[in-house]
Protein backbone atom coordinates (compact mmCIF):
# COMPACT_ATOMS: atom_id res chain seq x y z
CA UNK A 1 0.00 0.00 0.00
CA UNK A 2 1.29 3.42 -0.95
CA UNK A 3 1.69 5.58 2.12
CA UNK A 4 0.92 9.26 1.69
CA UNK A 5 2.23 11.93 1.74
CA UNK A 6 5.26 11.25 -0.44
CA UNK A 7 8.42 13.21 0.37
CA UNK A 8 10.24 14.53 -2.71
CA UNK A 9 12.04 17.48 -1.17
CA UNK A 10 15.36 15.85 -0.25
CA UNK A 11 17.33 18.95 -1.23
CA UNK A 12 15.65 20.78 1.63
CA UNK A 13 16.34 18.09 4.20
CA UNK A 14 16.39 14.31 4.50
CA UNK A 15 14.78 11.99 7.02
CA UNK A 16 17.25 10.55 9.50
CA UNK A 17 18.38 7.02 8.79
CA UNK A 18 17.29 4.78 11.70
CA UNK A 19 20.88 3.47 11.91
CA UNK A 20 21.99 7.04 12.61
CA UNK A 21 19.45 7.53 15.35
CA UNK A 22 20.50 4.28 16.96
CA UNK A 23 24.11 5.41 17.06
CA UNK A 24 23.17 8.74 18.61
CA UNK A 25 20.88 7.67 21.45
CA UNK A 26 23.48 6.66 24.07
CA UNK A 27 25.14 10.07 23.72
CA UNK A 28 22.07 11.87 24.99
CA UNK A 29 21.78 9.92 28.20
CA UNK A 30 24.57 7.58 29.42
CA UNK A 31 27.46 9.12 27.51
CA UNK A 32 26.52 12.72 28.01
CA UNK A 33 30.00 14.04 28.75
CA UNK A 34 31.55 17.22 27.46
CA UNK A 35 34.21 16.30 24.91
CA UNK A 36 36.39 19.05 26.34
CA UNK A 37 36.39 17.58 29.86
CA UNK A 38 39.91 16.18 29.99
CA UNK A 39 39.97 14.90 33.53
CA UNK A 40 37.28 12.23 33.78
CA UNK A 41 35.87 9.27 31.91
CA UNK A 42 32.67 11.05 30.87
CA UNK A 43 34.75 13.54 28.94
CA UNK A 44 37.04 10.82 27.56
CA UNK A 45 34.10 8.82 26.22
CA UNK A 46 32.66 11.87 24.54
CA UNK A 47 36.01 12.83 23.06
CA UNK A 48 36.55 9.33 21.77
CA UNK A 49 33.12 9.35 20.10
CA UNK A 50 33.84 12.73 18.49
CA UNK A 51 37.24 11.52 17.25
CA UNK A 52 35.63 8.46 15.70
CA UNK A 53 32.97 10.57 13.99
CA UNK A 54 35.64 12.96 12.77
CA UNK A 55 37.34 10.02 11.06
CA UNK A 56 34.07 8.85 9.51
CA UNK A 57 33.33 12.31 8.17
CA UNK A 58 36.89 12.84 6.93
CA UNK A 59 36.86 9.51 5.13
CA UNK A 60 33.76 10.44 3.16
CA UNK A 61 35.60 13.35 1.52
CA UNK A 62 39.14 11.98 1.47
CA UNK A 63 40.37 14.35 4.17
CA UNK A 64 42.54 13.98 7.24
CA UNK A 65 40.44 13.95 10.45
CA UNK A 66 42.40 16.95 11.71
CA UNK A 67 41.01 18.95 8.79
CA UNK A 68 37.41 18.60 9.97
CA UNK A 69 35.95 21.48 12.02
CA UNK A 70 32.51 20.67 13.40
CA UNK A 71 29.94 23.44 13.10
CA UNK A 72 26.21 23.87 13.61
CA UNK A 73 25.53 23.44 9.90
CA UNK A 74 26.42 24.71 6.47
CA UNK A 75 25.21 28.27 6.99
CA UNK A 76 27.71 28.58 9.80
CA UNK A 77 30.33 26.84 7.67
CA UNK A 78 29.75 29.24 4.76
CA UNK A 79 30.02 32.23 7.08
CA UNK A 80 33.09 30.94 8.88
CA UNK A 81 34.88 30.10 5.64
CA UNK A 82 34.24 33.32 3.76
CA UNK A 83 34.45 35.78 6.65
CA UNK A 84 37.29 33.80 8.18
CA UNK A 85 39.37 33.89 5.00
CA UNK A 86 38.57 37.56 4.42
CA UNK A 87 39.92 38.42 7.86
CA UNK A 88 42.85 35.99 7.88
CA UNK A 89 44.14 36.95 4.43
CA UNK A 90 43.38 40.69 4.59
CA UNK A 91 47.03 41.53 3.99
CA UNK A 92 46.98 39.60 0.70
CA UNK A 93 43.93 41.22 -0.82
CA UNK A 94 40.22 41.89 -0.53
CA UNK A 95 38.77 40.41 -3.71
CA UNK A 96 36.34 37.48 -3.62
CA UNK A 97 34.79 35.75 -6.64
CA UNK A 98 31.51 33.91 -6.36
CA UNK A 99 28.52 33.31 -8.64
CA UNK A 100 24.91 34.42 -8.83
CA UNK A 101 23.37 31.01 -8.18
CA UNK A 102 25.03 30.44 -4.82
CA UNK A 103 22.98 29.80 -1.71
CA UNK A 104 21.95 32.88 0.28
CA UNK A 105 24.35 31.88 3.03
CA UNK A 106 27.18 32.58 0.58
CA UNK A 107 25.68 35.53 -1.29
CA UNK A 108 24.57 37.40 1.81
CA UNK A 109 27.89 36.75 3.54
CA UNK A 110 29.64 38.27 0.52
CA UNK A 111 27.28 41.24 0.59
CA UNK A 112 28.06 41.71 4.25
CA UNK A 113 31.78 41.74 3.51
CA UNK A 114 31.27 44.28 0.73
CA UNK A 115 30.05 46.70 3.39
CA UNK A 116 33.29 46.08 5.27
CA UNK A 117 35.46 46.84 2.26
CA UNK A 118 35.57 43.61 0.26
CA UNK A 119 35.38 43.69 -3.50
CA UNK A 120 33.14 40.88 -4.73
CA UNK A 121 32.66 39.64 -8.29
CA UNK A 122 29.41 37.77 -8.86
CA UNK A 123 29.91 35.62 -11.95
CA UNK A 124 26.88 34.94 -14.11
CA UNK A 125 26.17 31.35 -14.98
CA UNK A 126 25.55 29.96 -18.45
CA UNK A 127 22.01 28.95 -19.48
CA UNK A 128 22.77 25.40 -18.33
CA UNK A 129 23.65 26.61 -14.82
CA UNK A 130 27.41 26.03 -15.06
CA UNK A 131 29.91 28.82 -14.64
CA UNK A 132 32.04 29.90 -17.56
CA UNK A 133 35.65 29.00 -16.74
CA UNK A 134 36.97 31.68 -19.09
CA UNK A 135 34.93 34.28 -17.24
CA UNK A 136 36.37 33.01 -13.96
CA UNK A 137 39.89 33.21 -15.32
CA UNK A 138 39.23 36.73 -16.57
CA UNK A 139 37.87 37.81 -13.19
CA UNK A 140 41.00 36.74 -11.27
CA UNK A 141 43.12 39.63 -9.97
CA UNK A 142 46.30 39.93 -7.93
CA UNK A 143 44.07 40.89 -4.98
CA UNK A 144 41.82 37.82 -5.31
CA UNK A 145 42.02 35.85 -2.08
CA UNK A 146 39.05 33.52 -2.46
CA UNK A 147 36.98 31.80 -5.12
CA UNK A 148 33.67 30.62 -3.62
CA UNK A 149 31.70 28.41 -6.00
CA UNK A 150 29.28 25.75 -4.85
CA UNK A 151 29.85 22.09 -5.68
CA UNK A 152 26.26 21.39 -6.73
CA UNK A 153 23.27 23.67 -6.89
CA UNK A 154 20.37 23.22 -4.49
CA UNK A 155 17.62 24.17 -6.94
CA UNK A 156 18.62 22.59 -10.21
CA UNK A 157 21.26 20.11 -9.07
CA UNK A 158 23.95 21.07 -11.59
CA UNK A 159 27.47 20.06 -10.56
CA UNK A 160 30.10 22.72 -11.23
CA UNK A 161 33.47 21.86 -12.82
CA UNK A 162 35.11 21.91 -9.41
CA UNK A 163 38.54 20.57 -10.44
CA UNK A 164 38.93 23.19 -13.16
CA UNK A 165 37.77 25.96 -10.83
CA UNK A 166 40.26 24.81 -8.19
CA UNK A 167 43.08 24.81 -10.74
CA UNK A 168 42.30 28.37 -11.82
CA UNK A 169 42.19 29.58 -8.21
CA UNK A 170 45.45 27.85 -7.41
CA UNK A 171 47.18 29.24 -10.48
CA UNK A 172 46.37 32.76 -9.31
CA UNK A 173 47.27 32.15 -5.69
CA UNK A 174 43.72 32.29 -4.38
CA UNK A 175 41.99 29.80 -2.10
CA UNK A 176 39.06 27.75 -3.33
CA UNK A 177 36.04 27.39 -1.08
CA UNK A 178 33.06 25.29 -2.07
CA UNK A 179 29.64 24.90 -0.49
CA UNK A 180 29.36 21.12 -0.70
CA UNK A 181 26.00 20.78 1.02
CA UNK A 182 24.13 19.17 -1.87
CA UNK A 183 27.01 17.09 -3.19
CA UNK A 184 28.72 15.50 -0.20
CA UNK A 185 27.22 12.11 0.54
CA UNK A 186 25.42 12.04 -2.82
CA UNK A 187 28.29 11.96 -5.31
CA UNK A 188 31.98 11.16 -4.79
CA UNK A 189 33.72 14.22 -3.38
CA UNK A 190 37.47 14.02 -2.78
CA UNK A 191 39.10 17.16 -1.45
CA UNK A 192 42.54 16.14 -2.68
CA UNK A 193 41.57 15.07 -6.20
CA UNK A 194 39.19 18.02 -6.50
CA UNK A 195 41.71 20.54 -5.19
CA UNK A 196 39.36 21.98 -2.57
CA UNK A 197 40.88 24.22 0.14
CA UNK A 198 37.78 24.76 2.26
CA UNK A 199 34.37 23.12 2.09
CA UNK A 200 31.17 23.45 4.10
CA UNK A 201 28.67 20.62 4.37
CA UNK A 202 25.98 19.41 6.71
CA UNK A 203 24.55 16.24 8.23
CA UNK A 204 20.85 16.72 7.64
CA UNK A 205 21.17 16.58 3.86
CA UNK A 206 22.66 13.09 4.11
CA UNK A 207 20.22 11.34 6.44
CA UNK A 208 21.89 12.68 9.57
CA UNK A 209 20.57 15.01 12.27
CA UNK A 210 19.88 18.72 11.89
CA UNK A 211 22.06 21.24 13.69
CA UNK A 212 25.46 19.72 12.91
CA UNK A 213 27.79 20.31 10.01
CA UNK A 214 31.45 20.47 9.19
CA UNK A 215 33.96 22.74 7.59
CA UNK A 216 36.87 21.08 5.86
CA UNK A 217 39.96 23.27 6.21
CA UNK A 218 43.03 22.07 4.34
CA UNK A 219 46.22 21.62 6.41
CA UNK A 220 48.76 20.91 3.69
CA UNK A 221 49.58 22.45 0.29
CA UNK A 222 48.60 25.04 1.34
CA UNK A 223 47.96 25.17 5.04
CA UNK A 224 44.75 27.17 5.30
CA UNK A 225 43.58 29.15 8.30
CA UNK A 226 40.35 30.95 8.94
CA UNK A 227 39.76 33.55 11.63
CA UNK A 228 37.25 32.32 14.21
CA UNK A 229 33.92 34.11 14.07
CA UNK A 230 32.93 33.25 17.64
CA UNK A 231 35.13 33.85 20.63
CA UNK A 232 35.29 31.29 23.40
CA UNK A 233 37.04 28.19 24.58
CA UNK A 234 39.12 27.68 21.46
CA UNK A 235 37.57 24.36 20.42
CA UNK A 236 38.18 22.87 16.98
CA UNK A 237 41.77 24.04 16.61
CA UNK A 238 40.72 27.53 17.65
CA UNK A 239 38.51 27.99 14.63
CA UNK A 240 35.15 27.25 16.18
CA UNK A 241 34.54 27.69 19.88
CA UNK A 242 31.57 26.14 21.62
CA UNK A 243 30.88 22.86 23.39
CA UNK A 244 30.67 20.12 20.79
CA UNK A 245 27.26 18.71 19.95
CA UNK A 246 28.36 15.16 20.75
CA UNK A 247 25.20 13.22 19.86
CA UNK A 248 24.82 15.27 16.68
CA UNK A 249 28.43 14.68 15.72
CA UNK A 250 28.10 10.93 16.39
CA UNK A 251 25.05 10.89 14.13
CA UNK A 252 26.88 12.89 11.47
CA UNK A 253 29.71 10.37 11.56
CA UNK A 254 27.34 7.44 11.16
CA UNK A 255 25.48 9.18 8.36
CA UNK A 256 28.78 9.87 6.57
CA UNK A 257 29.83 6.24 6.92
CA UNK A 258 26.52 4.99 5.50
CA UNK A 259 26.67 7.54 2.68
CA UNK A 260 30.11 6.25 1.76
CA UNK A 261 29.27 2.55 1.84
CA UNK A 262 25.81 2.88 0.23
CA UNK A 263 26.53 5.63 -2.28
CA UNK A 264 27.04 3.52 -5.38
CA UNK A 265 23.92 1.41 -4.82
CA UNK A 266 21.79 4.40 -3.74
CA UNK A 267 22.87 6.43 -6.76
CA UNK A 268 22.13 3.66 -9.18
CA UNK A 269 18.65 3.06 -7.82
CA UNK A 270 17.70 6.72 -7.28
CA UNK A 271 18.99 7.98 -10.62
CA UNK A 272 16.90 5.34 -12.40
CA UNK A 273 13.80 6.58 -10.60
CA UNK A 274 14.72 10.21 -11.33
CA UNK A 275 15.14 9.43 -15.02
CA UNK A 276 11.83 7.60 -15.10
CA UNK A 277 10.09 10.60 -13.53
CA UNK A 278 11.82 13.09 -15.78
CA UNK A 279 11.24 11.16 -18.97
CA UNK A 280 7.55 10.80 -18.19
CA UNK A 281 7.08 14.48 -17.32
CA UNK A 282 9.01 15.58 -20.40
CA UNK A 283 6.20 14.00 -22.43
CA UNK A 284 3.96 16.87 -21.36
CA UNK A 285 3.85 19.60 -24.03
CA UNK A 286 5.89 22.71 -23.28
CA UNK A 287 7.79 21.25 -20.33
CA UNK A 288 11.46 22.05 -19.93
CA UNK A 289 14.17 20.49 -17.77
CA UNK A 290 16.29 23.18 -16.12
CA UNK A 291 20.05 22.82 -15.75
CA UNK A 292 22.71 20.83 -17.56
CA UNK A 293 21.40 17.23 -17.68
CA UNK A 294 24.88 15.68 -18.03
CA UNK A 295 26.49 17.48 -15.08
CA UNK A 296 23.85 16.99 -12.47
CA UNK A 297 23.18 15.33 -9.13
CA UNK A 298 21.57 11.92 -9.60
CA UNK A 299 18.53 12.62 -7.43
CA UNK A 300 17.31 16.02 -8.61
CA UNK A 301 15.12 17.16 -11.46
CA UNK A 302 13.88 20.71 -11.94
CA UNK A 303 11.18 21.06 -14.57
CA UNK A 304 9.21 24.06 -15.81
CA UNK A 305 5.68 23.48 -17.04
CA UNK A 306 5.02 26.53 -19.16
CA UNK A 307 1.71 28.40 -18.79
CA UNK A 308 0.90 27.04 -15.33
CA UNK A 309 2.09 28.64 -12.11
CA UNK A 310 4.18 26.54 -9.74
CA UNK A 311 2.39 27.22 -6.51
CA UNK A 312 -1.00 26.70 -8.11
CA UNK A 313 0.39 23.49 -9.57
CA UNK A 314 1.63 22.21 -6.23
CA UNK A 315 -1.73 22.87 -4.66
CA UNK A 316 -3.14 20.18 -6.92
CA UNK A 317 -1.22 17.49 -5.09
CA UNK A 318 0.49 18.97 -2.05
CA UNK A 319 -1.58 17.01 0.39
CA UNK A 320 -0.08 13.87 -1.17
CA UNK A 321 3.34 14.98 -2.45
CA UNK A 322 5.83 17.30 -0.78
CA UNK A 323 8.12 19.17 -3.13
CA UNK A 324 9.32 22.70 -3.91
CA UNK A 325 8.55 25.28 -6.55
CA UNK A 326 10.67 28.03 -8.06
CA UNK A 327 7.67 30.25 -7.83
CA UNK A 328 7.78 32.55 -4.86
CA UNK A 329 4.17 33.55 -4.89
CA UNK A 330 4.10 33.50 -1.10
CA UNK A 331 6.98 35.90 -0.67
CA UNK A 332 6.25 39.59 -0.38
CA UNK A 333 8.41 40.41 -3.38
CA UNK A 334 6.56 38.08 -5.78
CA UNK A 335 9.96 37.41 -7.30
CA UNK A 336 10.49 33.94 -8.65
CA UNK A 337 13.65 31.91 -7.96
CA UNK A 338 16.81 33.96 -8.48
CA UNK A 339 18.62 30.78 -9.46
CA UNK A 340 16.27 30.05 -12.35
CA UNK A 341 16.35 33.69 -13.40
CA UNK A 342 20.15 33.53 -13.41
CA UNK A 343 19.92 30.79 -16.04
CA UNK A 344 18.20 33.36 -18.21
CA UNK A 345 14.78 31.77 -17.84
CA UNK A 346 11.92 34.17 -18.37
CA UNK A 347 9.84 34.91 -15.29
CA UNK A 348 7.05 32.84 -16.75
CA UNK A 349 9.20 29.70 -16.83
CA UNK A 350 10.71 30.46 -13.45
CA UNK A 351 7.23 30.78 -11.94
CA UNK A 352 6.25 27.49 -13.54
CA UNK A 353 8.94 25.24 -12.13
CA UNK A 354 8.93 22.33 -9.73
CA UNK A 355 11.94 20.77 -8.03
CA UNK A 356 11.77 17.03 -7.52
CA UNK A 357 14.31 15.82 -4.97
CA UNK A 358 14.39 12.04 -4.60
CA UNK A 359 16.05 10.17 -1.77
CA UNK A 360 17.11 6.93 -0.15
CA UNK A 361 13.57 5.85 0.68
CA UNK A 362 11.87 6.92 -2.57
CA UNK A 363 10.08 3.99 -4.24
CA UNK A 364 8.99 3.30 -7.78
CA UNK A 365 5.39 3.25 -6.61
CA UNK A 366 5.81 6.79 -5.28
CA UNK A 367 7.29 7.92 -8.58
CA UNK A 368 4.43 6.39 -10.56
CA UNK A 369 1.94 8.16 -8.31
CA UNK A 370 3.82 11.45 -8.73
CA UNK A 371 3.96 11.19 -12.52
CA UNK A 372 0.22 10.77 -12.67
CA UNK A 373 -0.61 13.46 -10.13
CA UNK A 374 1.66 16.07 -11.71
CA UNK A 375 0.55 15.28 -15.27
CA UNK A 376 -3.14 15.43 -14.36
CA UNK A 377 -2.73 18.72 -12.52
CA UNK A 378 -0.73 20.38 -15.30
CA UNK A 379 -3.37 19.41 -17.84
CA UNK A 380 -6.20 20.56 -15.60
CA UNK A 381 -4.60 23.93 -14.86
CA UNK A 382 -3.78 24.53 -18.50
CA UNK A 383 -7.48 24.23 -19.29
CA UNK A 384 -7.86 27.06 -16.79
CA UNK A 385 -4.89 29.12 -17.99
CA UNK A 386 -5.49 32.16 -20.22
CA UNK A 387 -1.83 31.96 -21.28
CA UNK A 388 -2.20 28.39 -22.50
CA UNK A 389 -5.28 29.42 -24.49
CA UNK A 390 -3.32 32.30 -26.07
CA UNK A 391 -0.42 29.99 -26.83
CA UNK A 392 -2.75 27.51 -28.50
CA UNK A 393 -4.29 30.34 -30.56
CA UNK A 394 -0.84 31.43 -31.66
CA UNK A 395 -0.84 34.73 -29.72
CA UNK A 396 2.64 35.98 -28.90
CA UNK A 397 2.42 36.43 -25.16
CA UNK A 398 5.53 38.58 -25.04
CA UNK A 399 3.94 41.09 -27.40
CA UNK A 400 1.12 41.84 -24.96
CA UNK A 401 1.37 45.03 -22.95
CA UNK A 402 1.02 43.58 -19.46
CA UNK A 403 0.11 45.86 -16.59
CA UNK A 404 2.94 45.40 -14.12
CA UNK A 405 2.13 45.45 -10.48
CA UNK B 1 0.94 27.97 4.67
CA UNK B 2 -2.37 26.18 4.73
CA UNK B 3 -5.18 27.19 2.43
CA UNK B 4 -8.69 27.78 3.69
CA UNK B 5 -11.34 25.18 2.86
CA UNK B 6 -13.08 27.69 0.60
CA UNK B 7 -9.92 28.31 -1.42
CA UNK B 8 -9.37 24.57 -1.74
CA UNK B 9 -12.96 24.08 -2.83
CA UNK B 10 -12.79 26.74 -5.56
CA UNK B 11 -9.40 25.41 -6.67
CA UNK B 12 -10.63 21.81 -6.85
CA UNK B 13 -14.01 22.66 -8.36
CA UNK B 14 -13.60 26.01 -10.04
CA UNK B 15 -16.84 27.66 -11.13
CA UNK B 16 -17.27 29.19 -14.58
CA UNK B 17 -13.98 28.31 -16.21
CA UNK B 18 -14.19 29.17 -19.87
CA UNK B 19 -14.25 31.68 -22.66
CA UNK B 20 -16.94 34.02 -24.00
CA UNK B 21 -16.81 35.54 -27.46
CA UNK B 22 -14.67 38.58 -26.88
CA UNK B 23 -15.75 40.08 -30.21
CA UNK B 24 -19.39 40.19 -29.13
CA UNK B 25 -20.78 43.62 -28.22
CA UNK B 26 -22.54 42.18 -25.18
CA UNK B 27 -19.32 40.70 -23.75
CA UNK B 28 -16.81 42.62 -21.66
CA UNK B 29 -13.31 41.19 -21.21
CA UNK B 30 -10.77 42.10 -18.57
CA UNK B 31 -7.21 40.77 -18.77
CA UNK B 32 -5.05 41.79 -15.83
CA UNK B 33 -1.78 40.81 -14.18
CA UNK B 34 1.43 39.78 -15.88
CA UNK B 35 3.17 36.44 -16.45
CA UNK B 36 6.33 37.66 -14.73
CA UNK B 37 4.35 38.45 -11.59
CA UNK B 38 3.02 34.91 -11.58
CA UNK B 39 -0.63 35.95 -11.97
CA UNK B 40 -2.73 36.56 -15.07
CA UNK B 41 -6.52 36.70 -14.85
CA UNK B 42 -8.96 36.93 -17.66
CA UNK B 43 -12.52 37.62 -16.59
CA UNK B 44 -15.43 38.01 -18.97
CA UNK B 45 -19.02 39.13 -18.49
CA UNK B 46 -22.00 38.65 -20.74
CA UNK B 47 -24.51 41.49 -20.30
CA UNK B 48 -28.17 41.54 -21.25
CA UNK B 49 -28.29 44.83 -23.08
CA UNK B 50 -31.96 45.48 -22.30
CA UNK B 51 -31.72 45.04 -18.53
CA UNK B 52 -28.01 45.67 -17.85
CA UNK B 53 -27.91 42.40 -15.92
CA UNK B 54 -24.84 40.15 -16.12
CA UNK B 55 -26.22 36.86 -17.38
CA UNK B 56 -22.96 34.94 -17.54
CA UNK B 57 -19.39 35.26 -16.36
CA UNK B 58 -16.32 33.20 -17.21
CA UNK B 59 -12.70 33.21 -16.16
CA UNK B 60 -9.33 31.73 -16.90
CA UNK B 61 -6.47 32.29 -14.48
CA UNK B 62 -2.76 31.57 -14.43
CA UNK B 63 -1.69 31.78 -10.83
CA UNK B 64 -1.69 30.26 -7.39
CA UNK B 65 -4.68 28.65 -5.70
CA UNK B 66 -5.78 31.93 -4.14
CA UNK B 67 -5.78 33.67 -7.51
CA UNK B 68 -7.84 30.86 -9.02
CA UNK B 69 -10.25 30.92 -6.08
CA UNK B 70 -10.59 34.73 -6.20
CA UNK B 71 -11.52 34.72 -9.86
CA UNK B 72 -13.81 31.72 -9.50
CA UNK B 73 -15.68 33.39 -6.64
CA UNK B 74 -15.81 36.71 -8.52
CA UNK B 75 -17.59 35.07 -11.47
CA UNK B 76 -20.09 33.52 -9.07
CA UNK B 77 -20.83 36.90 -7.55
CA UNK B 78 -21.09 38.65 -10.90
CA UNK B 79 -23.81 36.45 -12.32
CA UNK B 80 -27.24 38.01 -11.80
CA UNK B 81 -25.89 41.38 -10.73
CA UNK B 82 -26.42 44.54 -12.73
CA UNK B 83 -23.31 46.15 -14.15
CA UNK B 84 -23.77 49.04 -11.72
CA UNK B 85 -23.85 46.65 -8.76
CA UNK B 86 -20.87 44.70 -10.07
CA UNK B 87 -18.69 47.81 -9.99
CA UNK B 88 -19.14 47.88 -6.22
CA UNK B 89 -17.56 44.45 -5.59
CA UNK B 90 -14.65 45.16 -3.28
CA UNK B 91 -11.54 43.03 -3.03
CA UNK B 92 -11.88 42.91 0.75
CA UNK B 93 -15.19 41.08 0.35
CA UNK B 94 -13.31 38.38 -1.54
CA UNK B 95 -10.59 38.33 1.12
CA UNK B 96 -13.18 37.84 3.82
CA UNK B 97 -15.18 35.18 2.02
CA UNK B 98 -12.07 33.16 1.11
CA UNK B 99 -10.14 33.82 4.31
CA UNK B 100 -7.11 34.97 2.35
CA UNK B 101 -3.96 35.64 4.38
CA UNK B 102 -2.20 39.02 3.99
CA UNK B 103 0.33 37.72 1.43
CA UNK B 104 -2.55 36.72 -0.82
CA UNK B 105 -4.51 39.98 -0.75
CA UNK B 106 -3.00 40.93 -4.10
CA UNK B 107 -4.95 38.02 -5.64
CA UNK B 108 -8.22 39.63 -4.58
CA UNK B 109 -7.06 43.04 -5.82
CA UNK B 110 -6.32 41.47 -9.15
CA UNK B 111 -9.83 39.96 -9.27
CA UNK B 112 -11.37 43.35 -8.50
CA UNK B 113 -9.26 44.93 -11.23
CA UNK B 114 -10.37 42.21 -13.64
CA UNK B 115 -14.05 42.94 -12.90
CA UNK B 116 -13.57 46.66 -13.46
CA UNK B 117 -11.56 46.11 -16.57
CA UNK B 118 -14.26 43.80 -17.98
CA UNK B 119 -16.95 46.36 -17.19
CA UNK B 120 -15.01 49.14 -18.90
CA UNK B 121 -14.45 46.96 -21.94
CA UNK B 122 -18.19 46.40 -22.11
CA UNK B 123 -18.91 50.12 -21.68
CA UNK B 124 -16.43 51.08 -24.35
CA UNK B 125 -17.95 48.66 -26.84
CA UNK B 126 -21.35 50.16 -26.16
CA UNK B 127 -20.37 53.79 -26.57
CA UNK B 128 -20.27 54.60 -22.85
CA UNK B 129 -17.51 56.49 -21.09
CA UNK B 130 -15.00 54.30 -19.28
CA UNK B 131 -15.25 54.59 -15.52
CA UNK B 132 -12.24 56.05 -13.78
CA UNK B 133 -11.08 54.07 -10.79
CA UNK B 134 -8.73 55.13 -8.10
CA UNK B 135 -5.16 53.95 -8.72
CA UNK B 136 -4.35 51.04 -6.46
CA UNK B 137 -0.99 50.22 -5.14
CA UNK B 138 -0.51 46.48 -5.26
Amino acid sequence: MLKLPIYLDHNATTPMDPRVLEAMIPYFTENFGNAASRNHSFGWHAEEAVDYAREQVAQLIGADPKEIIFTSGATEGDNLAIKGVYEMYASKGNHIITCTTEHKAVLDTCKHLEKLGAEVTYLDVQPDGLIDLKALEAAMKPTTILVAIMYANNEIGVVQPVKEIAAIAKKHGALFFTDGVQAVGKIPVDVIADGIDIMAFTAHKMYGPKGVGALYVRRKNPRVKVTAQMDGGGHERGMRSGTLNVPGIVGFGKAAEIARTDMAADTERISKLRDKLENALKQIDESYVNGNPAHRLPHVSNISFKYVEGEGLMMGFNKDIALSSGSACTSASLEPSYVLKALGLGDDLAHSSLRFGLGRYTTEEQIDFTIKAVTDTVLKLREMSPLWEMFKEGVDIDSIQWAHH
Amino acid sequence: MAYSDKVIDHYSNPKNVGTLDKASKSVGTGLVGAPECGDVMRLQIQVDEATGIITDAKFKTFGCGSAIASSSLATEWLKGKSVDEAVKIDNMDLVEELNLPPVKIHCSVLAEDAIKSAINDYRKKNGLDELVFEERIH
